[in-house]
C-alpha cells in the first residue's frame, strides 16, 4: 500500500468453508476509514460469515484479512483492541439488565467500577433507555434492544464498528432512529460497516456498496457507480387506467427496443433504456418516442419520468434474481416466487 | 427464541436527543487493559448476577440432594448400617460430593447455553485475556457449589449429623471439594464446547455420573461388593474425594488421601483446560 493511513478493512481472496458449502468465496474488500461501508445481499449469501471473520470470531479457509493493518489472525487481539461488533442476534444479556450489562461491558473493557456505571447511565440516557434502565433486556422491544446493542458496543467508541443486519425486523420507525445513530458515529470519526438485505438501507447510509451473492463480491462501488453500471436509465410510467397495461407493455417494448418490466403496482410500468450520459439530446429523443406511442394510441398517462434505476433494479440486473426482502426469521416462499414483476423481451 | 412477554416496555415516546448522542459518542481514551484476573471475576460476577435474576437454576442443585438424603437415610439408612442415625453419619459427606460434583455438569449445560447466544460473541472480540469467560464462569459455579453445599450440610445437621471435625473440619472438606469441582469443571467445560445442545450436555454428563457416585463409597462401604466391582470402586475418584471429606468431617483428617484430591485435581485442570482453551479459540 502506498497510503501512508491503513485502510479500515482490507480483504482479499478471502475464504470460509463449511464442510462442503463455501460460504465465502473469494471476497475481495477495501474500505476507507471514516466512511460507511455496505454489504448488500440476501440471505445465506455471505455477509455475516465475511464479518465474523473481520471481527475475530471465524478463522479464514483461505485468503487474508487486515483491519486498520492488523491481520485478524496474526493480530487477533490488536484488531479487537479497534473493532465492535453489534451481532444479527442481541450481542447482549437478556437475563441481565441495561445498566448491568453496560457496566459488564464496562469493566471488561477495563474502566474502573465507578467509571463503568457512569459510563453505562451516560449512554443509557443518550439512547434514551434510562426508564429502562432497571429492567431485563429480554423485556425490552426489539427497537429498544437493538439500541443497547448498538450502545454496548461503543462503551468505548471503536475505529470501526461491524452492525450485522442493524434493522432487520425492526418497524421504521426503529429502524430511523439505528440510522441516525449509525450517521452519528460516522459524523464522529468511526468506521461503521454494515450488512444489510435492504437496498434502501444501503441506498441511505452506506458511501460505498457491496453485492455479495453466494459467496463472491459481484459488484462495487457508490450507489449511483452501481446504477450506472447497470449502463441505463429507466423510464417510470404510471397509466390512468390499469386496462391498457398491457397494450402499452407491448408498445412501449416496441418503441424503445427494450425489457419493459409491469411493477407491482397494476398501473405501473418501468423500462430500462440505454441513457447516453453525454448526449442530452439523445435521450430526449428516447424519451419523447415513448410518450408519443403513447399518444399515438390514446392511452392516458398518470405520470411519466426518466430517472436512474433503482437498486432494486440494479441487484436484479446482476445478480438475474431479485434481493430477497424477508426476515431471517422468516424466510418467505420460494425465491423464483418472489419476483413481483413479470418479464417481457 | 423466546416471545416477548406482555409487559415489554413501550417505545412510543422516545426521540433521539441529538446533543446527548454526539456526548455520548465523543471518543474516550480506552482505559488501560485489565488484567486476566480482573476480567475473570468480572464474569464471576455476571454469573452471580444471574443467578439473582433467574434463581430457579438453582432448584436442580437443591431439591435432588436433598431427595437423596432424605430416600436414603430413612429408607435404607435403618436396613444398610442398623439405625438412620448411623447411616446419616455415614452417607452425609457422600451425599455433599455427590451434590458438588453432579453440579458441576451445570458448568458444562449453562456455558452451552450461554454460546448459543449472541452474546458470547461480544466477549469473543473484546480484547481481553482469552480465558476469562471460561474462567470467570467456573469461578461462578464456586458460589453455586457453595450453596449446594451448605443445603446438604444444614439439611444434615437438622436431621443430627453431628461431625465430631467441627466447624473447622466442615469447612476444609468444603474447601477441598471445591479445588476437587474446579478441576472437574473443565471436562464439562469442554463437554459444553463440543457438545450441540445443553440436554446433550446433561445427557452426557448424568450418564458419565450416575455410575461414578453410585459405584463408589458414597451410599455403602464396598466391602460387600463382589472383587471386581471393589477394584473400580477403589480406583473411582469420586472414591477417593468421598474418603477425603469423611476423614475431614470426622476430624481425622488423611494426609494422603486429600493430597492425593489435590493432585487429581491439578492433573484434570491440566489436562482438560489446554483441550478447553484450543477448542474455545476455534469455536464456528
Amino acid at each position: 500500500m502506498a497510503t501512508s493511513e491503513h485502510a479500515a478493512v482490507e480483504v482479499e481472496g478471502l475464504v470460509k468453508t463449511f464442510g462442503e458449502t463455501r460460504a465465502v468465496d473469494g471476497i475481495d474488500l477495501a474500505v476507507a476509514p471514516g466512511i460507511v461501508y455496505g454489504v448488500l445481499g440476501p440471505n445465506g449469501a455471505g455477509k455475516t460469515t465475511t464479518l465474523r471473520m473481520l471481527a475475530t470470531l471465524l478463522r479464514p479457509t483461505a485468503g487474508t484479512a487486515r483491519v486498520f493493518g492488523h491481520d485478524v489472525v496474526r493480530d487477533a487481539d490488536a484488531v479487537r483492541s479497534c473493532v465492535s461488533l453489534t451481532g444479527q442476534f442481541a450481542s447482549i444479556d437478556e437475563d441481565l439488565t441495561g445498566t448491568e450489562n453496560l457496566t459488564l461491558i464496562g469493566r471488561l473493557v477495563g474502566f474502573k467500577r465507578a467509571d463503568a456505571k457512569d459510563r453505562a447511565a451516560e449512554l443509557l440516557a443518550a439512547f434514551g433507555l434510562t426508564e429502562a434502565e432497571g429492567r431485563q433486556v429480554k423485556k425490552f422491544s426489539g427497537g429498544m434492544r437493538r439500541r443497547i446493542d448498538i450502545a454496548a458496543s461503543i462503551v468505548v467508541t471503536p475505529r470501526l464498528l461491524f452492525l450485522d443486519e442493524p434493522t432487520t425486523g425492526l418497524d421504521p420507525r426503529s429502524r430511523n432512529q439505528v440510522w441516525d445513530i449509525v450517521r452519528a458515529l460516522v459524523a464522529d470519526g468511526t468506521t461503521v460497516l454494515l450488512t444489510t438485505q435492504y437496498l434502501e438501507e444501503a441506498d441511505q447510509l452506506a458511501d460505498r456498496i457491496a453485492v455479495i451473492d453466494h459467496g463472491k463480491v459481484i459488484a462495487e462501488g457508490t450507489s449511483a457507480e452501481l446504477k450506472a453500471s447497470v449502463g441505463a436509465g429507466a423510464v417510470h410510467v404510471r397509466l390512468v387506467d390499469p386496462a391498457h397495461r398491457p397494450q402499452a407493455q407491448r408498445l412501449l417494448s416496441d418503441a424503445l427496443g427494450a425489457q419493459v418490466l409491469l411493477e407491482s403496482e397494476s398501473v405501473a410500468l418501468s423500462a430500462r433504456v440505454a441513457l447516453d450520459r453525454t448526449d442530452a439530446v439523445a435521450s430526449a429523443a428516447t424519451v419523447a418516442r415513448a410518450l408519443d406511442v403513447l399518444a399515438t394510441n390514446r392511452i392516458p398517462v398518470a405520470d411519466f419520468s426518466l430517472g436512474q434505476p433503482s437498486l432494486d433494479e440494479v441487484f436484479l440486473a446482476i445478480t438475474g434474481h431479485p434481493a430477497v426482502e424477508a426476515g431471517s426469521d422468516d424466510p418467505g416462499p420460494d425465491p423464483d416466487a418472489t419476483a413481483d414483476r413479470e418479464v417481457m423481451a | 427464541m423466546s416471545t416477548i412477554p406482555a409487559d415489554v416496555q413501550a417505545d412510543t415516546t422516545f426521540e433521539l436527543d441529538d446533543a446527548a448522542l454526539r456526548a455520548a459518542l465523543s471518543t474516550r481514551a480506552r482505559p488501560p487493559r485489565p488484567s486476566g484476573l480482573s476480567t475473570s471475576l468480572t464474569f464471576g460476577w455476571r454469573a452471580l448476577l444471574k443467578i439473582k435474576h433467574v434463581p430457579e437454576q438453582l432448584f436442580d442443585v437443591t431439591i435432588f440432594p436433598v431427595m437423596l438424603t432424605l430416600m436414603f437415610t430413612y429408607l435404607f439408612g435403618g436396613a444398610l448400617a442398623g439405625s438412620t442415625e448411623d447411616y446419616l453419619q455415614f452417607l452425609l459427606p457422600g451425599i455433599l460430593v455427590q451434590t458438588v460434583i453432579f453440579t458441576t455438569v451445570y458448568t458444562g449445560v449453562t456455558l452451552n447455553t450461554d454460546m448459543e447466544r449472541g452474546v458470547f460473541d461480544r466477549f469473543r472480540s473484546l480484547p481481553i485475556w482469552r480465558p476469562s469467560p471460561l474462567v470467570g464462569a467456573q469461578l461462578g459455579d464456586m458460589v453455586r457449589y457453595t450453596l449446594g453445599s451448605i443445603v446438604v450440610i444444614v439439611l444434615g445437621i437438622v436431621l443430627g449429623f453431628r461431625p465430631d471435625g467441627g466447624v473447622q473440619g466442615v469447612v476444609a472438606a468444603v474447601a477441598l471439594l471445591l479445588v476437587f469441582a474446579f478441576g472437574i469443571g473443565w471436562i464439562f467445560t469442554l463437554l459444553g464446547l463440543v457438545m450441540r445442545t445443553p440436554n446433550a450436555v446433561m445427557s452426557v454428563g448424568m450418564m458419565v455420573l450416575f455410575p461414578l457416585t453410585f459405584a463408589s463409597n458414597i451410599f455403602v462401604s464396598p466391602d460387600t461388593m463382589p472383587e471386581w466391582l471393589q477394584t473400580f470402586v477403589d480406583h473411582n475418584p469420586v472414591t477417593r474425594m468421598v474418603t477425603a471429606t469423611r476423614g475431614l468431617m470426622a476430624g481425622d483428617p488423611s494426609a494422603g488421601e486429600i493430597g492425593w484430591v489435590l493432585l487429581a485435581a491439578l492433573l484434570f485442570t491440566a489436562v482438560f483446560a489446554p483441550i478447553v482453551m484450543r477448542r474455545y479459540q476455534r469455536i464456528n
